[in-house]
């Protein structure tokens, strides 16, 4: 971990063994040839491979879907005014903006921190991990832990569980009346017309769990005749477990709703009065002076509540792709910044504890600008990495949002093998990803000659 | 002044409580960070241990409430589906000899670069450095080309040579760099004595150069046991690796999730064995040249 070879100094030109020799030029040729014949392989290879394609796919990307007819910056301009190759490109915007920035900010949290604790190796462990699986796996992993269902994606079913802890209201999801009960279910809110004060009006529901009831639900039990002024009823679940029992009737062990708002709303739409039930589902709403009240159980009731986020909708998407991509990559973050901290002298900072600055002036002043070679590394390194991002986003989104989480690589792919058979334009994209990374190609080579000056 | 503050130190009483705290402050943030990063992989093991039907009624976590409901079905059936091992078989005959070409054909060449003095070598160098930030995408679709008209598309050994050749440039690099730190005295007396390049290579620089070596063929393993894109479109179904059979399950079934997370673990597993072994020799190679 503490070795750094990319600045090891390079033996100087003079520290050859051959000049002994009488003929120094054959002995040149010599070594030539056998040079040559140990980097032979190697630049078969990359030539073939490598360098070949890149010329092909540049001229390539001047020609039409089928490479019979030459097209010029046609592809090109296809690339930047069709919406879809628009969008991957401006994804990849967001992209490099949010992801490279995201891990570096992260590795260097985690690698100053990292000094703190005593079990800096099993954390280095754990956040490195993700390094090693493929992109498929962690695909498959945030795609199966975003899902939209709180019983199966956990990130819903832990939001669900906080949202629950802070409001408490006792909800009935999916409840509904009994169909031959003379109520009307009108999009969540049960009611009863024409109810007339002095009466009883009971609500037998169905499509309540059982093992969904409250505690404190007792057995329902037919509300007590009401006063001249009063509606009183019974809301109960009208299910037996077990089955039997009367339909529509309270008894045979039926358990009452308890917690369920009761309105008595006026003709004109107001609300006259309002009552809760009970544990055993009873209600009474007094002081009602008119006639013809409608009875109703608010939709509130029946809200199944707080159901989480739809993650994996266009909206959310990239956001999710792109946190499953740092938490690959910023144990990389982590693991260069804090090989970068280790290789430091601590004397300065240490000087610096000594005059009375704070650790965090110690840090901005000090171990930050000491530390942005190794940050620029990272940093470049994860741009160059994040262009080409293509499993993420080909596995995570589910076919709907697929269209709005798009980047290059993988319209790329689209459009050349993924049954758009239009290789220009495939050329096109493949040669846009090779110029957006052409900044960080001049880094490598100033870098590489900073390195052989010192 | 009391024998109190001599035995504890110079801090104060304020001053200790308040390192106590700031250092526990970092042990609590610094373990909620742990477990928000293994959730993921943890969640993935336990799902892939559940029944069908569990995992398609509750989430993998309810197992920590019900823990009796754990069962190694899913692979027990992906172990029994031809398609699912043949193409673990594929992973391996594409990963290893993949390695071992980048390993061997790199080391030739970062030798020669490191001690071999020949015209034009610091141009072809920066090629190689050049070359190593080439998106992989500019070459597939001459590649698919050329692999096509020599009848090599859609066999294992076109995407061992596409792998090969790309791993190449960090290969160079990264050899070029570590056997530059042979001591020169080694090599000049090696020379004087009258021994070849080859044997030079072989009994000096390959011995001295085995850690750089083995950082890269971990590196070199891993990138091309875990590939998608290069496999999803120059093998075929009879060829296809682990990753490119578990995406198609993915299209196939929509959320199947226990096939899903039972092979993606299967995938995983490999790389994590590799991972957790060698994890110091993975560490060395990230470090000396990070430019894939």
């Amino acid at each position: 971990m503490t070795q750094q070879p990319a600045v090891v100094p390079v033996p100087t030109q003079s520290g050859r063994a051959d000049g002994s020799q009488p003929s120094r030029r054959s002995a040149r040729r010599r070594m030539f040839y056998i040079a040559l014949g140990f980097l032979a392989p190697a630049l078969v290879l990359l030539g073939a491979l490598v360098l070949y394609p890149i010329i092909y796919t540049v001229i390539r990307s001047f020609y039409s879907p089928g490479g019979e007819e030459f097209v010029g910056f046609d592809n090109y301009v296809t690339m930047f005014t069709n919406e879809t190759t628009f969008t991957a490109i401006r994804n990849n915007v967001i992209w490099v903006i949010v992801a490279p920035v995201t891990c570096t900010v992260l590795g260097l949290i985690f690698a100053v921190l990292l000094d703190k604790i005593r079990w800096a190796t099993a954390f280095k462990l754990i956040i490195f991990m993700p390094m090693a699986i493929s992109m498929l796996a962690a695909g498959v992993i945030f795609r199966t832990m975003f899902q939209e269902n709180p019983n199966l994606g956990v990130v819903n079913a832990a939001l669900v569980a906080i949202n629950s802890v802070f409001s408490d209201d006792s909800a009935y999801p999916g409840a509904t009346v009994r169909p031959d009960a003379g109520l009307q279910d009108d999009g969540g809110t049960i009611s009863a017309p024409g109810v007339n004060p002095g009466s009883a009006q009971n609500f037998p529901l169905v499509g309540v769990k059982q093992s969904s009831l409250p505690a404190n639900a007792a057995e329902a039990k037919e509300a007590p005749d009401p006063d001249s002024d009063a509606i009183s009823g019974t809301v109960w679940l009208d299910v037996v477990q077990g089955g039997g029992g009367e339909n529509g009737e309270v008894g045979d062990g039926k358990k009452g709703l308890p917690g369920i708002k009761v309105d008595a709303v006026n003709a004109d739409g107001t609300i006259a009065g309002t009552a809760e039930t009970n544990d055993a589902g009873q209600y009474t709403i007094a002081g009602l002076d008119g006639q013809g009240y409608v009875v109703a159980l608010p939709a509130s009731n029946f809200d199944p509540g707080y159901q989480g986020v739809s993650w994996l909708s266009s909206a959310f998407i990239n956001g999710v792709v792109i946190l499953s991509y740092v938490w690959i990559w910023a144990g990389f973050a982590m693991i260069m910044i804090a090989s970068g901290l280790s290789a430091m002298d601590r004397s300065l900072q240490e000087a610096a504890r000594i005059d009375g600055a704070s650790e965090w002036k110690v840090f901005t002043r000090i171990t930050a600008p000491l530390l942005s070679p190794v940050i620029v590394v990272v940093f470049v390194t994860l741009i160059i990495n994040v262009l080409k991002i293509f499993d993420l986003v080909y596995v995570i989104p589910p076919g709907t949002s697929k269209p709005a989480a798009n980047v290059i690589a993988v319209e790329m792919w689209t459009v050349s093998f993924g049954g758009g058979d239009n290789q220009g334009l495939g050329s096109a994209l493949a040669i846009l990803l090779l110029i957006l990374v052409l900044p960080s190609m001049i880094i490598n080579i100033r870098r590489f000659r900073q390195e052989r000056e010192r | 002044m009391s024998d109190l503050t001599i035995v504890r130190g110079k801090r104060t009483v304020a001053q200790r409580i308040l390192g106590f705290f700031g250092n526990s402050i970092v042990n609590v943030l610094l373990l909620i960070i742990a477990i928000f990063w293994l959730v993921p992989s943890v969640g993935l093991l336990l799902a892939s241990l559940r029944s069908v039907a569990d995992n398609s009624s509750s989430g993998w976590w309810t197992v920590f409430t019900a823990p009796a409901q754990l069962t190694i079905e899913n692979y027990a059936n992906l172990l029994a589906n031809p398609t699912i091992t043949g193409s673990f078989w594929n992973t391996i005959m594409i990963s290893v000899p993949t390695t071992a070409a980048v390993v061997v054909i790199g080391s030739l060449a970062g030798y020669a670069f490191a001690w071999m003095e020949f015209p034009g070598r610091d141009w072809l160098l920066i090629g190689v450095i050049v070359l190593l930030a080439v998106p992989i995408q500019v070459a597939l679709i001459p590649l698919a080309r050329l692999f096509g008209s020599v009848g090599l598309f859609g066999s294992i050994f076109s995407v061992i040579l596409f792998h090969t050749a790309f791993g190449l440039p960090f290969a160079v690099f990264l050899l070029r760099n570590f056997f530059l730190q042979v001591p020169t005295e080694l090599l000049e007396a090696a020379r004087l004595d009258g021994a070849s390049e080859w044997r030079i290579f072989r009994t000096v620089i390959l011995p001295l150069g085995l850690p750089a070596i083995a950082s890269l063929a971990i590196f070199q393993f891993l990138w091309t046991w875990n590939d998608m894109l290069v496999a999803l479109i120059f093998t075929n179904s009879q060829s296809q690796p682990l990753t490119v059979a578990i995406q198609s399950q993915l299209r196939q079934f929509g959320s199947n999730i226990d096939v899903l997370s039972a092979g993606a673990f299967l995938s995983m597993i490999v790389p994590l064995i590799v991972f957790f072994a060698f994890q110091r020799y993975f560490v060395q190679a990230l470090l000396a040249g990070s430019q894939r």
